[in-house]
């Protein structure tokens, strides 16, 4: 079980984002900044929110922005954003959010194999906070096992 | 016993509570098949589904069902998950 490639190019260390919108397409910038999704990927995560709601924030302080595979995407590829100032996105309970994960998936079929790795990583309750405190891509990489 | 997953696009979040129910499930020794589905294929996957998991912002979406409706808030929060699943089935 591998995680979806996570370059140094795709992570983001204490953006600025003044609300969700910016802080979603900071993640899809990264995806593209990688080579995994076009520009246009974002308004894609967007709409996905826009329209089911603020669901993807599925942990305190952590929203994972993904849409459907689609034209938009290029090739498997994660990224990751961390936010200076947190934003809130109307969750219920899992509000601000200061870590944006940006998920880009080629094939539905395949993709279980690198959401389990992202649970493996994730259901370490301190990877959240570790992430949001780090100060370099390289410690990113580190906390997510894929250095 | 059939639990389905919910989200917007059937990938990502309801796969990582696929996942993550598929672990708890193991450690309840309760045997199941969990489904990743997205909330326009809800009426025919969990149409024969004991389980629903999803977030509060699917309920209504989700509508009648014979299925029981699990709200999760923290999907990698397996103490929650193993919690309700273990209410809901036990």
């Amino acid at each position: 079980m591998s995680l979806p490639p996570l370059p140094q190019s795709a992570i983001v260390i204490a953006a600025h984002a003044a609300d969700w919108r910016a802080a979603v397409t900071l993640a899809a910038d990264a995806l593209a900044a990688s080579g995994a999704a076009k520009p246009e990927y974002a308004l894609e995560m967007i709409r996905m929110i826009e329209e089911h709601g603020p669901y993807v924030v599925i942990a305190p302080g952590l929203a994972l922005a993904h849409a459907r595979p689609g034209p938009e995407v290029l090739a498997d590829g994660l990224s990751i954003v961390t936010l200076a100032e947190p934003v809130r996105f109307g969750h219920p309970h899992n509000d601000p959010v200061n870590v944006v994960l940006g998920l880009a998936i080629v094939s539905a079929d395949e993709h279980l194999a690198a959401v389990a790795a992202l649970a493996n990583v994730f259901n370490d309750s301190s990877a959240i906070a570790e992430l949001a405190a780090a100060t370099t891509a390289q410690e990113v990489q580190r906390i997510m096992g894929s250095a | 016993m059939k639990i389905v997953t919910i989200c917007g696009a059937g990938i990502g979040s309801s796969g990582i509570l696929k996942v993550n129910a598929e672990r708890v499930l193991r450690k309840l020794d309760i045997q199941a098949t969990v489904v990743a589905a997205d909330i326009a294929s809800v009426r025919e996957v969990a149409a024969d589904a004991q389980v629903i998991l999803t977030s509060a912002e699917f309920v209504d979406a989700i509508g009648e069902t014979f299925a029981d409706v699990i709200v999760v808030e923290n999907y990698f929060d397996t103490a929650e998950l193993s919690a309700k699943l273990g209410e809901a089935l036990g």
